[in-house]
């Protein structure tokens, strides 16, 4: 220490402290926090210690923290702790959190959450962290830039993509005669594949009823066949379209013909993959870093095979957030923004936990491309589709589509009654939520 | 489990001299009764007399606690709940459905099962504390081991259960957790392993409270054995049997965490309970105004049914 203030340094400390009487008394002005700082290039204020929550609570968290313990160790003034809670209770804990000012300073969110988070005052915008750091569209994967805005502010960094892709186990492939090293690609050889397994008494699609996967699978083929989930202005659900219907049926075929059992509960899709119960499983790329450690099994990651007219993948995103936490010190906020610059840039370290990198510059590295899987599954980054950006939307899901597809792939009900009477449940969901979040 | 907030049966203790020395309670001011009162009714008004009272104002609004404006809707969520079409009447009564359709299936045998085992523990055996642990050992477990050891074992295509009645030559493709019937059975016997032992060591509690003289007159007078269950140790469990019955149905109508882990509500929503329908509403979508209308109507049946429950009981009794 010992070292004087300068006049600058001062003004910005007693600014902070104003605005911090300020906030705490009126409950947290969002905008003078949005500005705070110099949008992360650098941080020269008082040391402050940053607490940064997410939901990486397998390996994947260890990736993380070694980033932020890097980190640390090279701002003098910013002290980040890490700490990880399961995403379902994250995403409860972190708004009362927030508001009661004893939460996360900053955080990672799914680009699907980002609206709900935004209109509900979780988050704080962080146009300015763009601008300052001149990130550019051009510098994203467009699809993942994109969804980070709601009613014309950005609230996210994106961090990484994780699309579905397809895992193949090579040694049940072997056993049936299939050539390990080309997982089938088209709907044509995806059918024969199945056709092969299936007459050496292998079910080798899993068709799970569950969101994690059949879910994501569904949400991946309505695209394939054409489809959206929802209508542009998100006012109606159409995922009980010809797309929606023909993608579901499909799912339900693959029971029916016996190239999955019926039946399948959670996971078991992915239990039999590791003991070479069967030979194909879509499933998100994150799942490589537990894949790895399962000793005695070969296997590999392709792309989705194209089942509809055009090739298409669900997929998800972890964007950096900062939060709106009552009676915020500014200080944190233009430290948070520091940090989240210095990780997205070393966002390859972050891709061997099984990520596709944001950004161009990184996927485009030599690092990445070295990576065994990821870069495979990157090539289908052209093609993955996100929800619309709408607060709510993951609750339409939840509670119209999801029971849907589980009951059709259980063969309880018919693909399109299952579909229309979601669609019905959907349109009253979408309404009811324009309502509540407009009239915020 | 919920098991708070229902007091210990009343055991009987015989009724002497209360205190030998001091003042008598007569001398003491009419402070002294609220002042020991005082930890647990503070307690009482925080955790449960404010937010009972705040549930109803919360209940008749559309209510984020994040949202700036949270509209008055007056009767409107409980009228939705009350009118088909609505977004919350369909999966909320097919959760009451679900919650009443456990309960009914699990109550019966959580009373009767662990009472058999309770009178046999009862006897002189070697090893008896042995088999008391054994029993009691499941319900030390979390809900949360309970169900993710059991989603594993009930596996249908790659679980141990099925396993092993296939290797013993039974059907082994079951779909215990994806099907009905088979989901149920399933909910309620991961319940009634996970449980019995409280219910067991209560009904221990209670007989041996029954004065061993009964039992002896009874003999004296001819009785078989079933008689002297029937005459002695039923009338002497009766308070100990309300409580049971009382505290298994609220344990019963309160679960969570056994579907949500094992069954995740399917096949599609069937075995979604209400309190998890309620707790999604109100936690995950943030719709707490419609979340507290419906925890107000649960409420309500389930103190209709504890009422129900004393009637029965004080009916018979005297």
């Amino acid at each position: 220490m010992g070292r004087r203030v300068t006049r600058q340094e001062f003004l910005l400390m007693s600014a902070g402290a104003g605005a911090g009487v300020v906030l705490a008394g009126c409950g947290g002005s969002t905008t003078d926090l949005e500005k705070a700082g110099s949008g992360g290039k650098s941080y020269n204020g008082p040391k402050v210690s940053l607490s940064f929550w997410n939901g990486f609570t397998a390996a994947d968290g260890d990736y993380m923290r070694r980033l932020v313990e890097e980190f640390s160790s090279q701002e003098k003034n910013i002290d980040v702790s890490m700490n990880t809670v399961d995403w379902e209770v994250y995403y409860q804990k972190v708004p009362a959190t927030v508001q009661s000012g004893k939460g996360p300073d900053l955080g990672i969110m799914h680009i699907t959450q980002l609206p709900t988070n935004a209109a509900r005052g979780v988050i704080l915008a962080m146009d300015d962290v763009a601008n300052e750091l001149n990130l550019k569209k051009s510098d994203f994967a467009p699809v993942v830039w994109d969804a980070g805005v709601y009613n014309g502010k950005r609230y996210g960094i994106p961090l990484d993509v994780h699309p579905l892709g397809l895992f193949y186990n090579k040694g049940t492939m072997e056993k049936a005669g299939l050539d390990p090293n080309s997982p089938p690609q088209t709907k044509d050889d995806y059918m024969a594949a199945l056709e092969q397994l299936k007459s050496k008494g292998i079910q080798g699609h899993w068709m799970s009823p569950f969101l994690f996967t059949g879910g994501l699978t569904f949400q991946s083929l309505i695209y394939q066949f054409g489809g959206e989930l929802y209508n542009e202005n998100v006012t109606k659900a159409t995922f009980n379209s010809e797309a929606g219907v023909n993608a579901l049926t499909w799912m339900v075929d693959v029971v029916k013909e016996g190239y999955s059992p019926k039946d399948v509960a959670q996971d078991a899709e992915y239990t039999a993959f590791q003991n070479g119960k069967n030979a194909f499983m879509w499933n998100g790329i994150w799942n490589i870093l537990e894949l790895d450690t399962v000793k005695g099994l070969d296997y590999g990651v392709a792309q989705l095979p194209q089942i509809g007219s055009q090739k298409g993948a669900w997929a998800d995103s972890h964007n950096f957030v900062i939060m709106n936490k009552r009676g915020q010190d500014p200080n944190k906020v233009a430290a948070s923004k520091v940090f989240i610059n210095w990780i997205s840039k070393r966002s390859v370290e972050w891709a061997k936990a099984g990520q596709v990198p944001a950004r161009d510059e990184v996927r485009e590295s030599q690092e990445f491309k070295s990576l065994k899987w990821q870069p495979v599954i990157a090539k289908e980054l052209p093609y993955v589709q996100f929800p619309p950006p709408v607060p709510g939307i993951g609750d339409v899901y939840t509670g119209s589509l999801e029971p849907a597809i589980n009951e059709a792939v259980l063969l309880k009900k018919e693909p399109e009654a299952a579909l229309d009477e979601a669609a019905n449940t959907a349109d009253q969901l979408l309404k009811e939520n324009k309502q509540k979040y407009q009239a915020a | 489990m919920a098991t708070q907030g229902i007091e210990q049966p009343h055991v009987q203790r015989p009724r002497g001299k209360t205190s030998s020395s001091g003042r008598k309670p007569a001398d003491a001011g009419p402070l002294t009764a609220y002042l020991f009162m005082a930890p647990y009714l503070a307690i009482f008004i925080i955790f449960i007399a404010i937010p009972v009272v705040f549930g109803i104002w919360v209940s008749l609004h559309n209510w984020d606690p994040m949202l700036p404006v949270k509209p008055w809707v007056g009767l409107q969520n409980y009228v939705d709940l009350f009118t088909p079409g609505s977004t919350t009447f369909g999966p909320f009564w097919k959760s009451m459905g679900a919650t009443g359709k456990f309960t009914l299936y699990s109550v019966p045998l959580l009373v009767l099962i662990p009472l058999l085992i309770a009178l046999v523990l009862n006897q002189e055996f070697r090893g008896r504390n042995f088999f008391r642990a054994t029993f009691f050992a499941p319900y030390v477990l979390g809900v949360a081991v309970v169900g993710i050891l059991w989603r594993f074992l009930l596996d249908p295509n790659v679980g141990l259960v099925n396993y092993y009645l296939g290797a013993l030559g039974l059907p082994d493709n079951i779909p215990w957790i994806t099907a009905l019937p088979w989901a149920w059975i399933s909910l309620v016997g991961v319940t009634v392993w996970w449980t019995l032992g409280f219910n067991t060591v209560i009904y221990l509690a209670g007989l041996q409270d029954i004065d061993p003289a009964l039992y002896d007159a009874a003999k004296v007078d001819g009785a078989n054995r079933w008689q002297r269950f029937v005459n002695v140790t039923l009338p002497g469990l009766r308070p100990v049997l309300l409580f049971v019955i009382t505290v298994t149905i609220l344990a019963s109508a309160n679960m969570f965490g056994q579907s949500y882990l094992i069954t995740q509500g399917a096949p599609g929503e069937e075995t979604t309970t209400a309190i998890w329908y309620i707790a999604e509403t109100g936690l995950r979508f943030f719709k707490m105004g419609s979340a507290a209308a419906m925890s107000y109507v649960l409420a309500l049946a389930l103190a209709l049914v504890s009422l129900a429950n004393f009637a029965l009981f004080r009916y018979r009794g005297d």
